[in-house]
């Protein structure tokens, strides 16, 4: 059982929690998604979210964003406002009960992108202290040219924040976004060690990374009893 | 000595380092007599040829109807409302206060952080993460504490509203059934933690239980000795 610490309040949690980050276009939710398909088909029970899906919070974030009246420090907290939502109703009760729980995107992401904006790291690590480590943080490495070309292809319009553009480094959405994304990229890779990541190489075929992800994930549920569910109808 | 311009890590992106204008805080449970004060400052100092600008907590465009919302449903996480009160203040601080004070505004602060940590650490949140989440805030020049006994908040609250409100109460962590149980003993934690938080930083403790004028002289002579003093 691990400690979970949430506003001076002591929990152990008995479920898994797998959590997949990268930069956009590094393949991370692919391979997460077909993680999820392995799990469901070996009978667990997981549960899934993804970054900046709060319903909550969600209108205001867009309301925000239209409105480009975000600073790198409101810009940060109102995304760790979206992801405690996620994370006090329902990441942390389905672990507490014992599921898997699969994330796309966890804080690293909020450490990646307000690192990138200016905020101080340490008062950024500060305001996630409440979110508990994962059971295996997955790092999808690209190097940058693959990851944005990924991007670009699949997506002609660069949304304003996405691309970076509130930070002012270029006035062209696409070069902004590539400065954008190396600065997230550099942060990611720093992190590695301190965060003990678990380091997928992105540029390998989807089959191959899928077995080294299924391989990792099925060490770490060896010993892992779910709860139990009961059958119904 | 240089006082220190904010109280922890700051705003690292922040070009305007010096900050010309002057920061009162005035801080109080609901049914203080913040609002009234600062009205009455207002008025004077703007006679005086001082620009002012008064804000409160809760005011911003932000987040402020994701706030509301939740709380008619009380649907939110404790450390989700905190950092949504922390989002809205920040948005103040960089959007309102900030240019104010670099424009050599005298800003009055209806509220500050320290209420926000006040309700925080009585539902439970570690003083430490507030501290630190709260470290890009400036550091004042002047914090009045209005303080009132939670008995004569109680009956402030029924002559203004006609009746106990919900949060004002503390009724979402649950120290008693009753309301009107659960409004003392709430009242009585929070004054526990603006008392621990006076020494801390170093507010100017006056009688919110005297009367309107009274306690506007006793604030207007100190902050006219510290407006002299610069």
């Amino acid at each position: 059982m691990k400690k979970v610490r949430g506003l001076g309040l002591g929990k152990s949690y008995s479920g898994k929690l797998f959590v997949v980050e990268g930069c956009d276009g590094s393949g991370k939710s692919t391979q997460l998604y077909l993680l999820k398909r392995w799990l469901e088909a070996k009978g667990y029970v997981v549960f899934f979210t993804e970054w900046n899906s709060s319903v909550l919070v969600k209108d205001s974030t867009s309301k925000a964003k239209k409105k480009n009246l975000l600073t790198p420090t409101t810009f940060s907290l109102i995304h760790a406002s979206d992801f405690a939502d996620r994370y006090e109703k329902l990441i942390l009760p389905h672990l507490r009960a014992g599921y898997i729980v699969l994330c796309d995107r966890y804080k690293y992401t909020a450490y990646a992108r307000d690192f990138a904006r200016g905020c101080d790291p340490e008062w950024v690590k500060n305001v996630y202290e409440f979110a508990v480590k994962p059971t295996v943080t997955f790092y999808f490495q690209a190097p940058l040219e693959v990851s944005i070309s990924r991007i670009l292809l699949g997506r002609p319009q660069l949304k304003y924040h996405e691309a970076g553009m509130d930070m002012g480094w270029s006035n062209d959405p696409i070069e902004s976004f590539k400065i954008f994304q190396g600065k997230i990229k550099n942060n990611y890779d720093a992190m590695i060690e301190e965060e003990g990541f678990t380091v997928i190489d992105a540029v390998g075929s989807i089959e191959d990374q899928q077995v080294i992800v299924r391989k990792i994930v099925g060490e770490k549920l060896a010993r892992y009893k779910a709860p139990y569910i009961p059958i119904t109808g | 000595m240089e006082k220190k311009l904010f109280y922890g890590t700051g705003l690292p992106y922040l070009s305007t380092k010096s900050l010309p204008g002057k920061l009162i805080v005035i801080e109080g449970p609901d049914c203080s007599g913040r609002s009234t004060q600062i009205a009455l400052l207002k008025e004077w100092l703007e006679v005086k040829g001082n620009a002012v600008l008064d804000t409160g907590l809760k005011r911003s465009t932000l987040v402020g109807n994701v706030i509301m919302e939740a709380k008619k449903g009380n649907i939110l996480g404790k450390t989700t409302l905190s950092l949504l009160y922390c989002t809205d203040f920040a948005d103040q601080l960089e959007n309102k206060l900030i240019p104010a004070l670099a424009a050599g505004y005298i800003v009055l602060a209806d509220r500050y952080i320290y209420t926000l940590m006040a309700r925080d650490m009585v539902r439970g949140a570690s003083k430490t993460w507030l501290k630190n989440l709260f470290g890009f805030a400036l550091v004042p020049d002047l914090i009045f504490y209005l303080d009132v006994d939670p008995e004569t908040l109680l009956h402030r609250a029924f002559s203004k509203y006609g009746q106990l409100d919900y949060w004002e109460s503390g009724m979402d962590i649950h120290l008693s059934g009753d309301t009107l149980e659960s409004f003392k003993k709430y009242h009585e934690l929070l004054k526990m933690e603006y008392e621990e938080m006076t020494r801390e930083y170093g507010f100017i403790v006056v009688n919110g239980e005297d009367g309107v004028d009274k306690l506007q002289m006793v604030i207007r002579n100190i902050i006219n000795i510290f407006l002299e003093g610069k």
